[in-house]
Parts: structure tokens; C-alpha cells; sequence
């Protein structure tokens, strides 16, 4: 079989790899459809969005033929690399595009064209009466294809393509009701703070080519190896930085909470199941580099454990529904990161976490979705309440990703973030203590507040705003919350346990013995178990059980804190915002009143003192054309008396 | 046709056309603007012809050449010639200048003379941009470096806005004292090269060998001129003022075209001819081209006028531009080549699509308008459009450049690339809060309705739109064109790239 597919792929003109069918076509198809969208006007308002999500499924028919393809290959030879064309020839730096399907982005490929197209199909419910449902769904599609671009490329520069062009889709999503000028501000940080992340990235590249003269991974891989610790140190931290503002992580995150302003689809698609996790992908991506430079690792692993609990905390103080989950996914990735900082001990585990928490996280967001289209768009969960009755189906698949990011067995979360723990108690000296601990603690706060947000919109009493007629919606928008919801519960099972995605994963970022965990592997999963019954059981008595008063209490300053994101907007603001403010205004000041005065200045006594230029400065024109003449004249008599 | 005159016919057709229009007599005044059109699409198809008997590998260094003895006893030729880095510019002034006139087919509402004079000196500047970037004797290139600023003084002086004496004055009187200080360095050059007939000629003035004294005067000359131009901190103050003050369509080929005379000039004139005093300046230069960056990008954060925040954005992306040629490695050489071609399209994006704004609203202050996506929702999404090329997002052709830029400087300067990244925040900051200041929002209550992108302003954006993404996706035969020509004077300066710290043995990347 395999040997028949490498066959084709000889005859087709692939360059090399088991996957013949043309890569180019899983991004061109929903692109191809973005510009139909967007060009097309008005005219494709009635077919554009139906279209828009056929071609979303399209590529994925596309991304499982590959995966097909590619099962059918020797596990050694399963990397597929098409080379598109010479992209940036420039002396020196030679770059072609190129696509490299292996197991790695495949994985993501799946991942986003599944999720992204079941959240096309809800969106034709959810967005079914907005007047702008065509241009939606095009940016939707134009997100699809530069997702697909950051996970398929084979150098950085062509990521670095699908990197900003998701966050543009980011920014034109978050900004798509913009007519609300918090709703704009809230696009422009989201892009602003990214190109602070990006500065990392470009700059990482920059020395790769200054190390590597190459960019493309299979390069920079193979050289990896050879360079000074020192370089890829660096290069390693730069690249967490790119990562850091992509996938909110401490110190770039505050862009994310606010970044709730777009259609709920969209967080569930970008602002929670994919493109904020291509952070994780990047470090992933680079484990060449970041195996051979230990500190970087440890600084990835540093971040992704602040983040994960200050996530957590957050969490723990929000009462709009989409902002608690923004927070959860913030810690969320916290975990992955933490496990791709691990090195390859974590780096299965950090993307099989990833695809659990996309099934399970984008699911709650569009059970999130589903609640406020019942009840009038409202977010505050203090006015919900005994919603579970109302939208069964919602109550239902909410539940289960509940259960799952809880990490209750056998449901997903349980086998891949019990796996992140007990690598993270991996290791000698106080780091197992450390980032073992930060895990664990962190899985008790998410039970904490997950129920919490659970209790509050579906259990207890009803707080609602008078004339709330709480509906169940509609199939297009159920029936893509029951997929994700049975993914949510089946798909770790099906991955984890079976050791089926350690093993497609290896070829690609190794597996290495994983070694003992510090604390007995079934000690950490009982104590992992109980602090989660805790969270939950706490979350019930004050929650559940207790009446949820309508009016935030004022809380201590641990929760004012984290009411307002432990303060990070506040500090963004004095130490980058108003200094910036500040030095713009004396910039702008300075060049009208310094650099331009000085020259006026000058123009001024040059004009005091000359008549010929005084004229010039009332508009004669005439004097200038004949100053010239006379000047051109002037210089060829001197030329023809020296000659 | 190997002996066709390419160049001199680029040149005397737009002339020719200039002349024809402004003696239309006046019956058939109305007809000036579509004569101009016309002009400039014939000789946008001569252009393109010149292209295909280009051969960017050739061993000679000018093609299309023409040499004519012009005034034989001070060595003054008329000599025209191309290479790789002139030809696309010549190429693109052929394009946007039929653009600029059908972006400005209403700028003169009133008709008649002032109409047709308007038109015959924008096509008159096509004249001179070919022979500005054609040039190949010194003197010839300087004779074109100034008489050009007659026709921009003019449109800038007579058509512009409010404060438009000032700024054509301003304009003038920084050009021209440019020019004088580089006037001494030409004919200080000319003593100092072979004389003789062509004593004048390029070739003829390269690889001297003057003493490091003289050559680093010779070279300040040049380089004050083209700084003025190009325009770099502190000499760029008359841009803004010009910018603010001239008509869209002449701001466009100012900005888009005629100031990449300076950038260009520091190719072929600063490096080429004064490599060792080149050297000698490079750290002064690229510190200043870092300032540049950042200053102009300050400056358009605080702007709240359309027109100068973009003069501002030019400003910074000149640094970059600049940055690029000083750090005199293949990459950034060809980053800052191609960053002169993509940049004209990114400031004609703006600027024309900013033109159909300011039209509609009838006013260039920023704070005039607001929630304007909902009210010409195709205009917006084009200027947005025009924004992302300038702030260099990739898959436009400014990314590549850019990128080439920082990633050629960085791997000689780290410090200064790496200063100079924080343009990339902060050209993010000034086209974004531009565009949420003037697009989003709620919908404006508009007296009357005011109607979105007409047939013509669509003819307008789309070729400038092609190009974003051409240069993005395909730039191969843009920088196929441009690398022999960069390789070139980088090998007349004498250094050859820094090699990898880790040389990585060809692998199945994609590296070929």
C-alpha cells in the first residue's frame, strides 16, 4: 500500500512523503471562498455562507484523506514534504514555499477544519439575522486558511504568513460588531499586543538566518545540534515571546479577556480551540531547538505555570460567562505550555491536551453561545440560574465538557491534563516540587471554578431580568454541541490510554522514557481526584446550594484582584501606555517646535537678509526658475574657465 | 530593435503629451484629462515592452543604454541606461502614474486652462522620473534631480490646499539646497575622475581612486541630497507641510515615486562610487535611519491629520529602506530595493483611498470621522487594506521587504535591528487607531447619502490591490530583477555577506 501511494506521489510530481493529494488545496479552497465572499459583494449574500462552510468541510475531507494517506506509511516515513515554489529568492536567503504534512500538523489540520467547520455550520444559526452574516462568514473561511498556513508551512517565514494572518482574522472578528467603540478597542489590543509577540518572533527568525542562513525547519533542525547554547537559548526565548502573544500567555494575556467582544463562535473557534493555541504549536514545532537549550525550556515551562494558575485565579472572580472562559482557556494553555516546556517527556501530552481542550472548550463556548441566544444576548451568569430544564441539550453537552475539563475519568480532560501533572512531578532538585504542585493546585482552582460557572448558569435558583423566555436554539446550533460534547467525553479515551497518539506523535518530537514522577503515579492521581471533588463540592455549597446574590460582593482583595485580571491593565498602562502617550506627544511637540523651528528659524534669517529669497517666500515663482538659470549658467562658466 | 531608443522614447512620450495637452486650445479643454490618460497608458505599454528586452543577468551593469556626446567640452553626455534596481522603479512610476490620473479626474473641478496645465504637469513628471532613474552620466542626473521640482513646486504651489505657498516653498528650498551641496559634489567628482569627453558617465566615475578625505567630502555632498529626499530625520520636516498642502494624486507620486530618488541615489551614487567613505558613514547613517523609523512612527501616532500621518509613516519606512542599503548585505539590499517599489504602492493606496474619503467627508482631520465602515463599507475595507500593506502585514509585497530588510541587517547590526523592530508595534498602533478613529463607531448621521466605491475609483484601487499581493506572494521577478543589480554594488563596495555562524549542509528543506 505504501509503496503504491509513494508511486503516485512520484507520478503526481510530490516531492516527497506518502501524501499525494495537493496540500495547496486545504488552504486555497476556504481562502478561495473568503475572497468569493468578500469580492462578491452583495450578490453572494444568499448562497456565501452555505458555501462558505462547504468548502470548511471540504478541507477537511481533504485534511482526513491525508491522515489516510499518511497511516498507510512506514511510522519513519510519514513526513510529507510538497515544495509549492520559490518564494523569496534575495542573494543569501533563498526561501520556497512549502507545505510539510506529517503527523504533527495533521493532528492540527484535523483539529481545525473539523471544529472549524462544525462552528461554520452553528454559525449559520447563531448569525442567522445579523446583516453582515456574508462578511462573517468570509473572515471566518480567511481564518480557516491562514490557520491552515501556520500549521502546514515548512519554514518560520511561512507560519510567520499564517501567525498575523489569523491574527487579522482575530482582529476582524473580535472588531466584527465595531460599531461599539470598546468592542473596536478591544481588536486593536488584541493585534497590537500579538505584534509585541511577533517582534519576539521576527527577531528569532533574523538569528536563525544569522546562524543557520536558513529558516525552513528541516534546516534549522538538522542544525540545531551544532550551534553555541547561547544563540539558541535566545532564539528559544524570542520564539516564547511569539508565543506568549499568540496563545495569552503571562506577560502578553490581558488582549484575550477583552478579546470576548466577538460573535461567540469566534471565541469558540480562534479565542479558545485553535489559533490561541498555536503558541503551543510553535514551541512544539521548535523542540529541536529548545531540546538543545534547557534554559529556554525551563523558561517555557515558567510561563506556562504562572499562567495556568493565574489564569485559574481569574477565573475564579468573573461573572460574564465568556470572560470565565476566556480565563479558563488562558489556563489551559498554561498547562500545555508547561508540558511542551517539559521537553519530550510533555511534548505528546502539550497537543494532546490541546485537541481534548479544543473539542471540550470550543463546545462550552457555544453552549455559552446557546444560553445567551435564549436569553437575550445577557452574559451575566448572576442573572442565570436554573437554566439546565429550559435548553436540556445545551445543560447536556455543557456537562460533559465540564466533566472533561474537570478531568473526572474516563472523560478527555482526565487523560490528557492527568498526564500533564504527573510529568510535571518528573525530574530532580525543586523543579518537580515546583511545577508539580502549580498543576496540581491548578486542576483544584479549575474544578473551583468551572462548577462554579456550571452551578451558576444551569443549577439554583432563576435570577433572570424580567421577560426572559429561555429557549432551547435551534439544530444547526445543538447539533455541533452534541459532536463536540461526544468528543469531549470519548476523545481522550480513544487517544490517551491506547498510548495511539504518543506513538504518531514520536516520529516527529520523540517520546524518550518518560522516567518516575517524584510521588507515586497513583498517589498524585488520588490526590489530583480529591482536589477536584474538593473544588467542586466548595463551588456547590456556594454556589449550588446557596443563593447567588445578583450584586457582586465586594470580596477580598484577592478577589477585587482578580475581578480585574490581577491588575495586568492597570500596570500595561502606566509602564507602556501613558509613558508611550507621553513620549508621542513630545515627539509630535519636538518636531513642530524643534527640528521644524530650527529650520524655519533659519529660513527666517536667511530671508531677513535676502531679498531674491523674500520674493521666493511671497510666491514668485518666476525668480526661482530664473535663480536657477542663472545658477546653471553660473556653474557652467566656472567649469569652462577651469576646463 | 536592439538599438531602439527604450528609454528616451519612455521619456519624450509623456512629454510630448505634457506639451500636446497644455496647448489644447480651448474648445477641447475637457478633453486634457483623458489625452493624459491615454499618454500614460501608452507609455506604461512601452515600459512593459522595455521589460522584456531586459536581461537582469547581463554582465553589463546599464542596459537600454544610450550614450550621446551633449556637451562635449565639459564632458556632459547624454547617457541613459538601466538596471535591474532602475528599471522597476521606471516601471512603477508607469504604472501609478495612470492611477494618479484617474484618481485625480475631479481635482480641478473647474475646467478650462487650470485643468488642463494640472494634468500636462503630472504627466510631465512622468518625464522626469524616467530620467531621473535613467540617468547615467552625473551631470545629466543632476540637470533631471532639480528640473524636476518645477513641475511638483507647481502642482504643489497652485493646486494645493490652504497652506500651499508655504509648503511648495518649503518643499523648494529644502530641494534646493540639497541639490547645491550636491551641485559642488558633482563637479568636485568631475575634477577628480578622468575628464575627457565623458568625464560625466558612471562607469566612468567608479572605482576611483580618491583620497579618503576627498571621498568622504564627495560623498556628503551626495548623501546630504539624497537625506533631504529621501526624506530622513532631521532634514524631513518639508514633507508633512508638501504632503499636507498638495493634491493626493501629486502626494502619491512625490511620495510614492519621486523621493525614492534619494534611496535610490544612495545606491548608485553613495555606495557605488564612494565605497570607502560609505563604510566610513555606515554607522552614523543606520543610526540615523533608526531614528527615522521610530520618529516618523511616533509622529503618526500623534497624528490627527489623514494626510500627514501617512507623509509620517513614509518617513519611518524610509528609515527602514535606508537601514537596508547601509547594512550592505544581498538580503537587506534587496529588502530595501523592493521596499522602494512596494512602498510606492502601499503610500498610493493610502493616499488615493484617503483622496475618496477626504472627498466625500470634506475634510482631512481624522477626528471628522468616525463609524464610516458602515456608510462606505468597500472604501473602508480597501483603506484597511492599504494600512495592512503599510504596516507590512506578510503576504503583502512590504512584508517580504521589510522582512528581508531586518532579517539583512540583523545578521551585521543586531542592535539596530533589533531597535528598529519596534516599528513593526508601532505601525500596527498608528494604522489601527487610524482606522478606528475614522471606520468604527456608530454609523454618523450624514446630511445626505453618500455613495461607496464607483466604477472608476474601483479601477483606481484595483491595480494598486494586485500589487500588494503579487508582490506578496510571487515578488520572484521583482527580486530576480533587483539581486544582480544589488550584487553588483555591493561588490563595488567590496563585502561579501557575513557567514552563517553554523553552516548547515543542504538538506530536503526547502533551501535550494
Amino acid at each position: 500500500m505504501s509503496s503504491l501511494v509513494l508511486q503516485v506521489a512520484q507520478a503526481t510530481g510530490a516531492d516527497s512523503g506518502p501524501v499525494s493529494l495537493p496540500a495547496w488545496l486545504l488552504i486555497a479552497l476556504p481562502l478561495a471562498g473568503a475572497v468569493l465572499l468578500l469580492l462578491g459583494g452583495r450578490a453572494t449574500d444568499s448562497f456565501g455562507p452555505g458555501l462558505a462552510t462547504g468548502l470548511s468541510w471540504a478541507s477537511f475531507g481533504l485534511g482526513f484523506a491525508a491522515l489516510l494517506q499518511t497511516m498507510g506509511a512506514d511510522p519513519e516515513g510519514r513526513s510529507t514534504h510538497q515544495v509549492l515554489y520559490s518564494w523569496i529568492p534575495a542573494g543569501s536567503f533563498q526561501l520556497s514555499a512549502g507545505l510539510l504534512v506529517d503527523p504533527l500538523s495533521i493532528s492540527f489540520v484535523l483539529l481545525i477544519t473539523f471544529v472549524g467547520s462544525l462552528i461554520h455550520v452553528y454559525s449559520l444559526g447563531y448569525m442567522s439575522h445579523d446583516p453582515d452574516k456574508r462578511r462573517f462568514f468570509a473572515y471566518l473561511n480567511l481564518f480557516i486558511a491562514a490557520m491552515l498556513t501556520l500549521v502546514l508551512a515548512d519554514s518560520y517565514v511561512l507560519l510567520f504568513v499564517g501567525w498575523e494572518g489569523v491574527g487579522l482574522a482575530s482582529y476582524l472578528l473580535i472588531g466584527f460588531w465595531n460599531q461599539r467603540p470598546e468592542y473596536a478597542t478591544a481588536a486593536n489590543k488584541a493585534f497590537v499586543v500579538n505584534r509585541v509577540g511577533d517582534m519576539g518572533l521576527s527577531l528569532a527568525i533574523a538569528l536563525m538566518f544569522a546562524t543557520f542562513h536558513a529558516v525552513d525547519f528541516a534546516t534549522v533542525d538538522a542544525g540545531a545540534g551544532k550551534a553555541s547554547t547561547g544563540v539558541l537559548t535566545a532564539i528559544g526565548l524570542l520564539l516564547l515571546i511569539g508565543a506568549c502573544g499568540k496563545s495569552a500567555q503571562f506577560p502578553l494575556q490581558s488582549w484575550l479577556g477583552d478579546a470576548m467582544a466577538g460573535p461567540t463562535p469566534v471565541s469558540a473557534l480562534i479565542h479558545a480551540a485553535t489559533m490561541v493555541t498555536a503558541g503551543v504549536y510553535l514551541v512544539v514545532r521548535s523542540h529541536a531547538i529548545f531540546d538543545a537549550a534547557p534554559n529556554a525550556r525551563l523558561a517555557v515551562t515558567i510561563v506556562g505555570a504562572i499562567t495556568l494558575l493565574y489564569g485559574a485565579v481569574v477565573g475564579c472572580a468573573k461573572d460574564d460567562i465568556k470572560k470565565a472562559l476566556a480565563a479558563s482557556t488562558m489556563s489551559q494553555i498554561g498547562y500545555m505550555m508547561l508540558a511542551a516546556g517539559l521537553g519530550p517527556v510533555g511534548y505528546a501530552f502539550a497537543i494532546m491536551h490541546l485537541l481534548t481542550h479544543g473539542f471540550f472548550k470550543a463546545g462550552m463556548f457555544l453552549g455559552a453561545g446557546s444560553v445567551m441566544h435564549g436569553m437575550s444576548d445577557q452574559v451575566d451568569m448572576r442573572r442565570f440560574g436554573g437554566l439546565g430544564p429550559f435548553m436540556k441539550i445545551t445543560w447536556i453537552t455543557f456537562g460533559l465538557g465540564w466533566l472533561a475539563i474537570l478531568g473526572v475519568p474516563p472523560f478527555s480532560g482526565f487523560w490528557s491534563k492527568d498526564m500533564i501533572i504527573e510529568a510535571a512531578f518528573v525530574g530532580e532538585g525543586w523543579r518537580p516540587w515546583v511545577f508539580g504542585l502549580a498543576a496540581l493546585i491548578g486542576a483544584g482552582i479549575t474544578a473551583f471554578y468551572m462548577s462554579r460557572l456550571f452551578f451558576m448558569t444551569f443549577q439554583g435558583d432563576k435570577r433572570w431580568t424580567d421577560h426572559q423566555h429561555p429557549h432551547e436554539s435551534p439544530l444547526t446550533m445543538t447539533i455541533p454541541m452534541m459532536v463536540l460534547a461526544v468528543g469531549s467525553a470519548a476523545l481522550g479515551f480513544i487517544l490517551g490510554p491506547t498510548g495511539m497518539f504518543t506513538t504518531w506523535l514520536e516520529p516527529i518530537v520523540g517520546g524518550g522514557h518518560e522516567g518516575e514522577p517524584v510521588v507515586n503515579k497513583w498517589v498524585l492521581m488520588g490526590l489530583t481526584l480529591a482536589l477536584v471533588l474538593g473544588g467542586v463540592a466548595l463551588a456547590w455549597m456556594r454556589y449550588g446550594a446557596a443563593d447567588v446574590p445578583i450584586v457582586a460582593p465586594d470580596g477580598n482583595a484577592l478577589t477585587r484582584a482578580a475581578r480585574n485580571d490581577l491588575y495586568q491593565d492597570v500596570i500595561n498602562r502606566n509602564v507602556f501606555e501613558l509613558p508611550g502617550r507621553e513620549l508621542t506627544d513630545a515627539v509630535e511637540w519636538s518636531d513642530r517646535h524643534g527640528v521644524d523651528a530650527g529650520f524655519m528659524g533659519l529660513a527666517h534669517l536667511t530671508r531677513g537678509a535676502s531679498d531674491r529669497l523674500r520674493r521666493l517666500q511671497n510666491g514668485y515663482a518666476r525668480s526661482y526658475a530664473l535663480t536657477m538659470l542663472a545658477g546653471v549658467v553660473a556653474v557652467f562658466g566656472a567649469l569652462w574657465v577651469i576646463n | 530593435m536592439d538599438n531602439f531608443p527604450w528609454l528616451t522614447v519612455l521619456m519624450v512620450l509623456p512629454l510630448v503629451g505634457a506639451l500636446v495637452i497644455a496647448a489644447l486650445p480651448s474648445a477641447l479643454a475637457d478633453k486634457a484629462k483623458q489625452l493624459a490618460l491615454g499618454f500614460s497608458l501608452v507609455t506604461l505599454a512601452v515600459a512593459v515592452a522595455a521589460v522584456t528586452r531586459f536581461d537582469a543577468d547581463s554582465l553589463q551593469q546599464f542596459q537600454l543604454a544610450e550614450t550621446h556626446e551633449w556637451i562635449r567640452t565639459f564632458g556632459v553626455s547624454y547617457a541613459l541606461g538601466v538596471d535591474g534596481i532602475a528599471l522597476s522603479l521606471i516601471v512603477m512610476s508607469a504604472i501609478l502614474t495612470p492611477v494618479c490620473i484617474l484618481a485625480a479626474w475631479h481635482d480641478v473641478p473647474e475646467g478650462g486652462r487650470r485643468e488642463k496645465n494640472y494634468f500636462a504637469l503630472t504627466l510631465s513628471l512622468l518625464a522626469f522620473m524616467v530620467g531621473v532613474f535613467a540617468a547615467t552620466d552625473v551631470f545629466l542626473f543632476y540637470v533631471f534631480f532639480e528640473a524636476m521640482l518645477i513641475p511638483v513646486y507647481f502642482l504643489i504651489g497652485s493646486y494645493g490646499g490652504p497652506n500651499r505657498q508655504y509648503a511648495a516653498v518649503k518643499f523648494l528650498l529644502f530641494s534646493l539646497a540639497g541639490g547645491l551641496v550636491m551641485l559642488v559634489s558633482v563637479i568636485a567628482l568631475y575634477f577628480h575622475g578622468p575628464r575627457g569627453p565623458q568625464g560625466f558617465l558612471v562607469n566612468n566615475l567608479t572605482g576611483l581612486a580618491l583620497d579618503s578625505t576627498t571621498q568622504k567630502w564627495i560623498w556628503l555632498g551626495f548623501f546630504v541630497a539624497f537625506a533631504v529626499k529621501a526624506p530622513m530625520w532631521p532634514v524631513h520636516t518639508w514633507l508633512p507641510d508638501a504632503v499636507g498642502a498638495a493634491k493626493p494624486a501629486t502626494s502619491t507620486l512625490l511620495v510614492g515615486v519621486l523621493d525614492k530618488v534619494g534611496t535610490y541615489g544612495m545606491i548608485r551614487f553613495c555606495l557605488q562610487m564612494f565605497p570607502e567613505a560609505s563604510t566610513w558613514a555606515t554607522p552614523v547613517v543606520i543610526a540615523l535611519a533608526v531614528v527615522s523609523v521610530l520618529y516618523g512612527a511616533f509622529c503618526a501616532i500623534g497624528s490627527n491629520d489623514i494626510m500627514r500621518l501617512i507623509s509620517y509613516t513614509s518617513i519611518s519606512h524610509f528609515g527602514f529602506i535606508v537601514m537596508g542599503i547601509f547594512a550592505m548585505t544581498t538580503p537587506a539590499g534587496a529588502g530595501a530595493a523592493t521596499y522602494m517599489i512596494n512602498h510606492g504602492f502601499s503610500t498610493a493606496g493610502l493616499f488615493l483611498v484617503a483622496a475618496m474619503l477626504v472627498r466625500r467627508r470634506g475634510s482631512t482631520r481624522i477626528s471628522d470621522f468616525g463609524g464610516w465602515q458602515r456608510v462606505t463599507p468597500a472604501i473602508a475595507g480597501v483603506f484597511l487594506v492599504a494600512g495592512l500593506s503599510s504596516l507590512s502585514l506578510p503576504g503583502m509585497g512590504s512584508f517580504v521587504s521589510e522582512f528581508l530588510v531586518l532579517l539583512g541587517t540583523f545578521a551585521r547590526y543586531k542592535g539596530a535591528a533589533a531597535i528598529a523592530t519596534f516599528g513593526l508595534v508601532m505601525a500596527a498602533l498608528y494604522v489601527l487607531w487610524m482606522y478606528k478613529r475614522m471606520m468604527t463607531g456608530p454609523k454618523p448621521d450624514l446630511a445626505e447619502p453618500v455613495p461607496d466605491l464607483s466604477w472608476r475609483e474601483k479601477a483606481v484601487v484595483a491595480p494598486i490591490l494586485v500589487a500588494f499581493l503579487l508582490l506578496g506572494f510571487y515578488p520572484k521577478p521583482l527580486l530576480d530583477t533587483v539581486n544582480p543589480a544589488v550584487q553588483r554594488v555591493l561588490t563595488y563596495v567590496g563585502v561579501t555577506d557575513p557567514v552563517p555562524t553554523v553552516p548547515v549542509a543542504a538538506t530536503t528543506g526547502s533551501e535550494k
